[in-house]
């Protein structure tokens, strides 16, 4: 580990209320990787910044700086700590329990988060409706929970592939907190999720990671 | 499973797929950059086959493509891409050095999430039930060609012949069906894009295309 007065060797710019970003705090949690956070401010358009777009020209968070190398993109850090730093693997070794994983990301990822996003948000309340932006996330995450309860049925156990926590809850806690807290999901359709919330609240690495617990979080 | 002889038994491979699927379109270029042969086995959306208890007993959540080898049953493009990744390591897709195999990742992501779920059909329908039919072509064209931008500038020092180098890779295989049916579905202006996506799209399509022509 380092030592306090030496600079962290990773860096992690991230936002407070990122999802993204939240998934990588656990990551970097559970594998117990101390690495200096650095705050990008989204709503004041800090991902537009020259030094900014020098690391990451699309402009989004998370970006990783470990040394020499730059990785972007929640799913492509994911991939890279886990190869790099493979203390605490977050990924199973076997195949179809590696698959399940890949693919429950992947729901998060491909099938939810992009439909709750700001600027589609923003597209729905202009173009549809204001009373159409909640009903329309609402049905995105609601759809996706509903496939995650499925997928995860016959493989969770204490968490959502087995007894140990893997790639899935990592993409999982952070999707769940932003569907009750920002969108007021009903989760007692969703058995399952609720309980493996209830799992995570109860591990200090996600606790650490989430937005309240960030140093850009706004005070109360 | 190899035969007794050592021979690589191929055949077991059997792919659930659509052909108008992007998705599917991904995992078929990925099996024939392989060398795997498998089985076809369409599942037309279009008549509910997604729905059928069969369908339903490999992929609850009714969506293709699916690959099934042996016991193992893999759904998801990415899943199932990082399964043939790990399983089958001949002609592999993502490269050994870290800050390409990040770079191939984060251009697949940027198609996965960024660009294909905002096309998908059960958007496109919402959108043109809500607002017309005009305003679901935009959409889909507008998200697109933001995709197609964000790729331009993270590929910018890094594309060769392909969208990483001079051979093929995951990113290719993300990139190369997207530019087909957006190009063909959302008449996507590629000389908007510098020669970056065009170079890549060109290459595309004097690839072998034989085997990616949808059935």
């Amino acid at each position: 580990m380092a030592q306090a007065h030496e600079e962290k060797k990773l860096k992690l710019y991230s936002n407070w209320g990122s999802s993204c970003s939240f998934r990588i705090r656990i990551a970097l949690n559970l594998k117990g990787l101390e690495y200096q956070y650095i705050p990008v401010n989204l709503l004041k358009g800090e991902q537009f910044t020259p030094e900014f777009q020098k690391l990451n020209p699309i402009g989004y968070v998370p970006v990783l700086v470990d040394d020499e190398i730059i990785v972007s993109d929640s799913l492509a850090i994911f991939m890279y700590l886990e190869e790099k730093y493979p203390q605490h693997p977050l990924l199973p070794s076997d195949l179809q329990k590696k698959a399940i994983n890949f693919q429950a990301a992947n729901i998060v990822c491909s099938s939810i988060q992009p439909l709750q996003n700001l600027a589609v948000l923003k597209y729905i309340e202009e173009k549809v409706s204001p009373d159409e932006k909640i009903p329309w996330v609402k049905f995105h995450i609601e759809k996706g929970f509903e496939a995650l309860e499925k997928l995860l049925k016959g493989h969770a156990g204490r968490y959502a592939t087995g007894d140990e926590v893997f790639m899935a809850d990592l993409f999982l806690a952070p999707q769940i907190y932003v569907g009750i807290k920002r969108f007021d999901v009903d989760m007692a359709k969703f058995p399952l999720l609720s309980r493996l919330n209830e799992a995570y609240s109860e591990l200090p690495q996600f606790q650490n990671a989430m937005p309240e617990n960030q140093p850009d979080a706004p005070s109360a | 499973m190899a035969a007794k002889d050592g021979r690589e038994v191929s055949s077991k491979l059997v792919l659930y797929s659509f052909w108008q699927s992007s998705c599917a379109w991904r995992v078929r270029f990925a099996l024939n950059l392989k060398g795997l042969s498998y089985e076809y086995k369409a599942v037309d959306l279009t008549k509910g086959e997604q729905f059928t208890p069969e369908f339903e007993k490999l992929n609850p959540l009714h969506f293709v493509p699916v690959l099934v080898d042996g016991d193992i049953v893999v759904s998801d493009s990415f899943a199932i891409l990082m399964y043939l990744e790990e399983k089958y390591p001949q002609r592999a897709l993502l490269p050994a050095d870290p800050q390409r195999k990040a770079l191939n990742l984060q251009a697949a992501s940027i198609v996965s999430s960024s660009i294909q779920p905002l096309h998908m059909m059960s958007i496109l329908k919402y959108l043109e039930e809500k607002i017309g039919p005009q305003e679901r072509f935009l959409f889909g064209q507008t998200n697109i060609e933001k995709g197609f931008f964000a790729l331009e500038k993270l590929l910018k020092d890094l594309a060769g012949k392909y969208a990483t180098g001079d051979e093929v890779s995951m990113a290719d295989v993300f990139i190369a069906p997207q530019i087909a049916i957006s190009a063909e579905r959302f008449k996507i202006d590629m000389v908007k894009l510098s020669l970056c996506i065009i170079g890549l799209y060109f290459s595309f399509v004097g690839y072998d295309l034989s085997h990616l022509i949808p059935l």
